[in-house]
Order: structure tokens, then sequence, then C-alpha cells
């Protein structure tokens, strides 16, 4: 039976016919084509699906899609700047060699970004606090762990 | 080369933005139109009967398309590198991954339900799942037309004369070194979407990092299938890690093709977390007995190597990983005497692949290990032993590697001083320091009869560049090396240079990612086709500014003389010329470069790579004596690289395989009881987090190869190789236990500190 959940999703309002049995991953990825977010495991684990609810960082594969009434959603997709430019954390992944397999990046940005936007100058352990359940296979973890710090450092 | 404009500079990656934007496409992200979805059905049991099979609820199931079996599947089709492994299994099942049947239905729920619907009756068997076990005498075959589980292929190297050299040595070490599976754990999991034309021609979608050779052993599957003759096309998507875990084809991607054959539609299948674990192939586990000896003044003597490796119940590359670790068995360190013997043994457990080092992690933990347990009976610093006896420049090795550039020495010194560790050694406070030193191929290396890769370069009116390489992208940083490579011969800006890498209907032949071959070989391929296209376009360019060719070059985009400067024209005007004159053509280029090493002989020597890769890693711990908890507190990983074409990514790949190696040496390990893996899931198995990242220092030593593009050789697998008995011999430093199973777990530490307290 599908029922009808309205939110705000990366700044715009809108309605969506879901079944109450979808994670939020599940209606963004398979039915508002949002790839960005990624699923890496399914279970809360490696935090490639990692979405801004009202602030913070949570893992869609967990999330119950119905939870999403009324709140606001931002996703990899949605943190642009509004000249069309790239979010400071997307350009410092980037710059800073954050970005090997990049199946991670999405996720660990998003992690990063809720971080960054309630904490503009965390110290190293909040920053691997924050991204901890983040999984990385490719990059070691530095190089990401320097993106966010020269993001935080550029504000 | 100190004029490089391009190669040499810390450029960040070229497809990182889509990365970083949520716009690049993975497999998991493709759809295609009329897709269904695939899923398979696994045996329940490591070694049982299938006495019955009945597929009928499955069939039945709404929006259910097609249900396969084994018996949809030509009855001697076989895929691995013995062909022994049935993509779909019938009569018996030998291992917990034995895929049974799979469905394909019109969403991804349904099909999971209709496996669930699949009714197998079993009849479980005894397996066996020690390797040793299996070898003795009157132990179940795990195959029984193959009359032993002892695999037929004999690995055996032997130089000079061990026997001899033992009678000769002033010291002499043994023990026995063991390690654990451990998987790739790519981020992103396996996935294919099959998909025919209407004249049969087959386009698989993939995560590949071997498309020319899946590409042929897909052509090989449909001709079994009875689609003789048909075209096949490998499109790459963006690959989420491979590590090594997709060198080889997997029965998943079979079984796709055939579900898309039944169907008449395109079909995907993706594997789950779970699956990735326990359906794709591990890293080879491994026990080695090793002796090493000496003489007086520390001159290593000889190295004997025996090793059991678990073959699980099919053999894919992990049974060939015997090969590279002949590498370090015969040629780490000057070593005049070897003797190694290596016996793949089938099992009902899972079977294992290549996995980033390729055998060499296993070998150099089992070697370097021994290293020092012989530098403490001949009463030698570890380091000074090390140092006497590293290779040099111009050696030739006993398995006959022609050691052209290496800067191992300037590595281990880069170690010592970096550690301090004249300062730190065996100065207890339960702190130590370890090291140990790595060789791997870094100019290709030749497995197959080819080590080959092709790239060609077109260019536009405007003077930009479109490169099509053979080349995978895997995360590693291959199309921005390429890039720099086409865009520093060419004198023109790396975004001017486009690299197409994905598409076997567009690129060229390449044996794949793998031995850390693809900056040394596609760079290679990439310089020759580059430098090819410049000489025709200075020639172009020479008719128009009534100069000759050879007095020209080419800066920021423009043609200039050498020897009048006011003799200039852009680029894109020297295209345009030829493009737009009568009996005109375009310009294009191509270069196959296949590099000068050798195939084994039947002895397993030949040189093997045309050149050799180094690098010493050196570490400081600290071991809480209450809990055996290791504590990382320094690490240098110091490699000779031959030239950094580009240092950020090449960062990436210390920092990256350091990790790995880590996770390796203190945490990783898939635990299979009876046939049964117990830890398939990101909280069981340990797999580094940000908060495992101790204190790294890469150490880039450029030693200039002379075969290696701008100068550089590999570098994608040695950042993990020498981690895990660097740490090993800094833990032993630190309370003097030596752990010598993998990984190093604080359970471990604790009881050999037991131990250790009651011998005392």
């Amino acid at each position: 039976m599908k029922k009808e959940l309205t939110f705000t999703l990366n700044g715009e309002a809108i309605t969506a016919e879901v079944d109450p049995k979808w994670t939020l991953l599940y209606l963004l990825r398979e039915v508002l084509d949002l790839t960005g977010t990624k699923e890496g495991c399914g279970y809360g684990e490696c935090g490639a699906c990692t979405v801004i609810i009202d602030g913070r960082a949570v893992n869609s594969c967990l999330f119950p899609v119905m939870e999403a009434e009324g709140r606001s959603i931002t996703t990899i997709e949605g943190i642009g700047l509004k000249d069309g430019s790239m979010h400071p954390l997307q350009t410092a992944f980037i710059d800073e060699g954050a970005v090997q397999c990049g199946f991670c990046t999405p996720g660990m940005i998003m992690s990063a970004k809720a971080l960054l936007d309630a904490n503009d100058k965390p110290t190293e352990e909040e920053i691997k606090d924050a991204i901890e359940g983040n999984l990385c296979r490719c990059t070691g973890y530095v190089k990401i762990l320097d993106a966010i710090k020269s993001a935080a450092g550029g504000r | 080369m100190n004029n490089l404009t391009t190669v040499g500079k810390k450029i960040p990656k070229r497809d990182a933005p889509p990365k970083a934007t949520g716009s690049a496409i993975y497999i998991q992200d493709l759809k295609v139109p009329g897709m269904l979805y695939g899923k398979i059905l696994y045996s329940k049991y490591p070694h049982a009967r299938i006495k019955g099979l009945d597929t009928s609820r499955a069939e039945k199931l709404p929006g259910v398309r097609a249900v396969v079996t084994a018996s949809d599947m030509p009855a001697n089709f076989r895929i691995g590198v013995m062909k022994d492994n049935p993509p779909l299994k019938a009569g018996k099942v030998l291992s917990i991954r034995d895929e049974i049947a799979a469905v394909a239905a019109i969403s991804a729920e349904i099909a999971e339900e209709a496996v669930s619907l699949i009714d197998v009756e079993y009849e479980e068997l005894p397996g066996i799942f020690d390797p040793l076990e299996a070898m003795k005498e009157g132990a179940p075959l795990v195959h029984e037309e193959a009359k032993s589980n002892v695999l037929k292929m004999p690995w055996k190297l032997v130089c000079g004369d061990v026997e001899a050299a033992k009678k000769e040595s002033a010291y002499i070490v043994e023990d026995t070194f063991s390690t654990p599976w451990v998987t790739h754990c790519c981020l992103g999991t396996s996935g294919c979407v099959a998909q025919f034309d209407t004249n049969n021609n087959l386009t698989m979608y993939s995560n590949t990092q071997i498309p020319s050779l899946a590409q042929n052993d897909y052509i090989d599957a449909l001709s079994a299938l009875g689609l003789k003759n048909r075209r096949v096309r490998v499109v790459q998507c963006v690959i989420g890690g491979g590590f090594g875990s997709k060198l080889d084809t997997y029965a998943y991607e079979y079984i796709a093709i055939l579900l898309a054959m039944r169907t008449r539609k395109p079909v995907k299948i993706i594997f789950s977390r779970e699956e990735e674990f326990f359906a794709t192939s591990p890293r080879q586990c491994t026990i080695t007995k090793i002796s090493q000896g000496c003489d007086k003044e520390g001159r290593l003597t000889f190295r004997e190597m025996e090793m059991i490796l678990d073959n699980g119940a099919y053999t894919s590359w992990g049974a060939t990983t015997p090969s590279v670790m002949m590498l370090p068995i015969s040629s780490l360190y000057k070593v005049p005497n070897i003797k190694y013997i290596a016996k793949c043994v089938y099992t009902n457990n899972t079977y294992s692949q290549a996995m980033r080092g390729y055998g060499n992690p296993q070998a150099t933990f089992a070697i370097e290990s021994s290293l020092d347990q012989l530098a403490e009976k001949a009463g030698i610093d570890p380091y000074e032993l090390r140092l006497k006896n590293a290779n040099e420049p111009g050696e030739i090795t006993p398995q006959r590697f022609k050691i052209t550039s290496c800067g191992m020495k300037e590595c281990i010194d880069e170690v010592v001083k970096r550690l301090d560790w004249k300062g730190k050694k065996g100065k207890g406070g339960n702190r130590g320091v370890g090291m140990a030193s790595l060789i791997h191929v870094g100019g290709g290396a030749r497995v197959y009869k080819s080590d080959g890769c092709g790239t060609i370069i077109k260019m536009d009116d405007f003077g930009k560049v479109d490169v099509f390489t053979g080349a995978s992208e895997i995360g590693q940083g291959s199309d921005t090396i390429i890039a720099q490579i086409v865009a520093e011969v060419l004198g023109i800006s790396i975004d001017d240079v486009n690299v197409i890498n994905n598409d076997t209907d567009i690129c060229p032949w390449d044996v794949g990612v793998h031995a850390s071959r693809t900056t040394f070989v596609a760079g290679n391929a990439a310089l020759g086709a580059a430098k090819k296209i410049k000489e025709q376009v200075l020639e172009v360019a020479a008719k128009l500014l009534e100069e000759d060719p050879a007095s020209l070059d080419i800066k920021n985009g423009v043609v200039f003389s050498v020897k009048n400067s006011e003799k200039t024209t852009p680029l894109g005007k020297a295209l345009r010329k030829v493009h737009y004159t009568l009996g005109g053509k375009m310009l294009m280029a191509e270069y196959f470069y296949d590099p000068a090493n050798e195939n084994f002989d039947k002895e397993f020597k030949g040189n093997l790579s045309v050149s050799y890769a180094y690098g010493a890693h050196g570490v400081e711990v600290e071991v809480d004596k209450e809990t055996g908890q290791v504590k990382i507190l320094n690490y240098i990983a110091a490699h000779d690289v031959g030239k950094a074409i580009n240092p950020l990514l090449l960062e990436g790949q210390i920092y990256g395989g350091g990790l790995q190696g880590i996770g390796y040496a203190l945490g990783e390990k898939m635990i299979y009881e009876k046939g049964y893996l117990k830890n398939g899931n990101f909280l069981d198995y340990k797999m580094p987090t940000v908060k495992d990242v101790p204190y790294v220092q890469p150490v880039i030593v450029e030693s200039d190869e002379k075969d290696g593009p701008f100068g550089a050789k590999g570098i994608g697998e040695p950042g993990l190789v020498p981690t895990a008995p660097a740490i090993a011999n800094a833990v032993y430093d630190a309370v003097g236990v030596r752990i010598k199973d993998l990984p190093i777990t604080p359970e471990k530490v604790l009881k050999a500190l037991k131990e250790k307290e009651k011998g005392a």
C-alpha cells in the first residue's frame, strides 16, 4: 500500500508516493534517480549512503522512508553553491587527492559537511569522530582528513 | 627533465569531480531500459550432494521471467585457471559459495523472493577444511576426477645448492609463518549487466579490471552456449574499487549472460555486501616453512621455503600467486642459493584470487620476520644485515631478474634516519622499532604471452586530444597519469587531453590492471603514441612555417621554431590546415607497447619485469602489556618509484596501500569455520577505519628507471608488501614476542607474553 510523503529535498518541497517498507535510500536511488548516494552495505556499517537530515549525518539505508515526513534532507546532489560551483568540501576533496575509486566519497563529504555546518573549526579528533562510520578502502584516509581540514580552514 | 610542465606535478585526479558530485555512474547506478534483476541461490552447506532441486514455486511467482540451473548451462562448460568451476553446480556442491540456481525478475525484491522459493534437498557430506588434512593419504577428494587434492600446479624453484650452503653457513634460523584469508572490501560491490542485441551479440556492462581478457572469457562462454562467432563488447562503468578482485571473471557474470539469453532482456546482477564477502575470492592464505642462513660476516647464504596454500574448492589466480612469491623469495636481498616449493590443495573452503601484492605480502612476511631472527642469532643489527645484503643496480639475481634502477639502500637509509633507528632500537619500555624491505615488479610482468597495452591518439581541429587507452581506471589514477604524459609530450595543457578507457569497441587491447603495470606499460604506450602524433603535427607545421620539422617544438599549444622565435603557429591552425587541404588527412597515431620482459622458463626463471620496484618500511610501536594492543607511533614508508609522475596520486597509493597493510598486519582475517564464513560483514571483519590511521610519512625515492615513462616504475602494490613484517619485527623489539601468524591481534600478543613469562 503506497502512502504519500512530503518533505524538503535539496531545498525543494517534494511529494512522493512511497511504500512504507522502503528505506530513504531506496526512494532516493531507485525512485528519484539520485544515485550520488551510494549503497555500500545496506546495514549502516559503511557510511556510503550518508545524507543530511535536519542537519545531522544519517545512514539513509537504515532510515525508514516514512520518517522523512516534514524533514529537510540534503544529498550530495544538493550541496553545490547557488552559482553552480561546487561546495568547498567537494573542491577540497578533489584538490587534496582525497578521491580514488570515489564510491565512499559522497557519503564521506556529507558526513564532513554535517560536521562543518555545526562546527567550523573542528579538531582532528572531531573530524575523525565525524567520519569514523564512513569506510574507505583506497585512500588510507589521510588525504580525506587533509581535505576536510583544508575546507574548514578556508571558511 | 627539469623543464617538465605537467609530469611530476601534483595534478588532481581527472575523474574526481564527477565522483565528488555524485554524478559518476557505477555499475550499481546503471539502469538499462527493460532491465531485469538477477539473483543467485548459493549452497547451504560446504559439501553436500544435491538430491533434489525444485524451482516450480519460484517460476510461478509473478514477475519472475526465468529460473536457471545447471541443466541450462552446457554440461562441460567450466571457468577459472584450471577450468574446474562450473558457473552453476549440479550433483555436488563443494563450498558455501557454490551457485545452484538463479532467477531473473522484474525487480530485485521479486528476484530475492523467488530465490527463497527454490527448494533444494541436500545430503550433507563430510567436508575437508584443512589443507594439511586434505594432503593426507586417503583424505576424501574434493574433486573425485582429479584423483588428488593437491593441484597439478607444481611450483618449484631451485637456484644454486641450498644443502651445500647450509653446511657452510655460520648461522641458520628456521621457523613457520602463516597468513589468513583477507578480502578486498571494495566499497562498490561486484556486479554486471548483460545485454544481447537482436543478432545475439553481447554487451557486458561490467566493473572488470581486465576488459580485453574478460571479453575473451565471455566469447568462450557464448561459444559454449551455442552462440559462435558473436561479438562481445565490454563497457566498464566507474569502478568502485579493484585491488585485484576483478582480475578474473566470476560465475555470476556467466549466470547474468545465461539469464539475459533466456529472457532476451538485459539482466543486472549486483552483489549484496554479504555476497561480496563470501562469494568473491580473497587473498590466498598460506602456511610457510622458512629457513635462512648467513656467514660470519652476515652475508646471506641461502633461503629455503616450503609453502602450503589452501586452494579452496575451485581454482582462480590465487593458485598462481607462488609465481610472484618467487620474486621476493629469490631476489629480496642478495641470496645465492634458493629453494622454494609450493603446493596448492583443494578443500571445501572458499577459493582465492588476486589481491594487491599477488602473494608478495605473504612471502615477504615470512622472509622479513625470519631475517630479524637471523640477525638476532648472528648478533647483527637487523638494519646492518639488510644493508649488507641489499640489492644493487646491475645485479642479476639467481632467478635471472636483471636489476636496473634500484633505490633499496636509499629506502633503508631513509627509514633508519627518519625513525631514529639507532636511538630507539632495543631501548625497551614496551616500545620498539622494526623494518622490512620489498621488491616487486615495477616494469610490467610477463605472466601472459603478452604484457602489452595499446593506445590510440587523435587530434581535433582545435589542438584538443582524445586518447584511447586499453588501461582501466580503478581509482588508482591511470587516466590522470596517461593525460599528463600525453600533455607533456605534446606541449599542451592537460585540460586539452581527454582519456577514453572503458569500451572494448573503441579502446585498444590491454592485459589488464595488475602487477602494478599500468603507469609503466600503459604510460609507455601513451608516450609512444604521443611521440608519433607529434611527429605528424610537426611535419604539417613545418610546411606551414617553411621550417625543418626537426627544429620545431610545441609549448603551451603553440608550435614554434627553436631557431627562429618569430616562426610560430597555434597548434589548432596547423591542425585545421591538415583537414582543410585538398588531399588532407586526419591526425591519428597508434602505439602498442609490450615491454621486453620474459616469461618464466620451465624452471621458473627469466626476467619477468623490465624493472623492479623497491621500498622499505619502518615502524615504531608501543605494546600495551595489559591488553596486548599494538599502537603504531610512527610509520615510514620509503619507496623507490623511479620517478613520481604525480606525487599527489603517488602518496595516495602509499597511504592507501599502507593502511591495507596495517589492516593485514593487525586486524583483518576472514574467519572460516568448517567451510562457513563467520564474519562476512563490516561489523565483524576489522577493516581499518579513520581511527586506525597512524602517523605515516611517505618518502619518495627517485632512481630514474631508463625504460620507464619519464623514468617511472610501478607503485600500485608495493605500499602494503612489507607492512606486516615491519610491524611484527617492531613488536618483537618492544616486548620480545614474535607473532608468526597474522593478524597480530591483542589475544595473540597476550598469549605470547604469558608463554614468555612462563618460559622465563
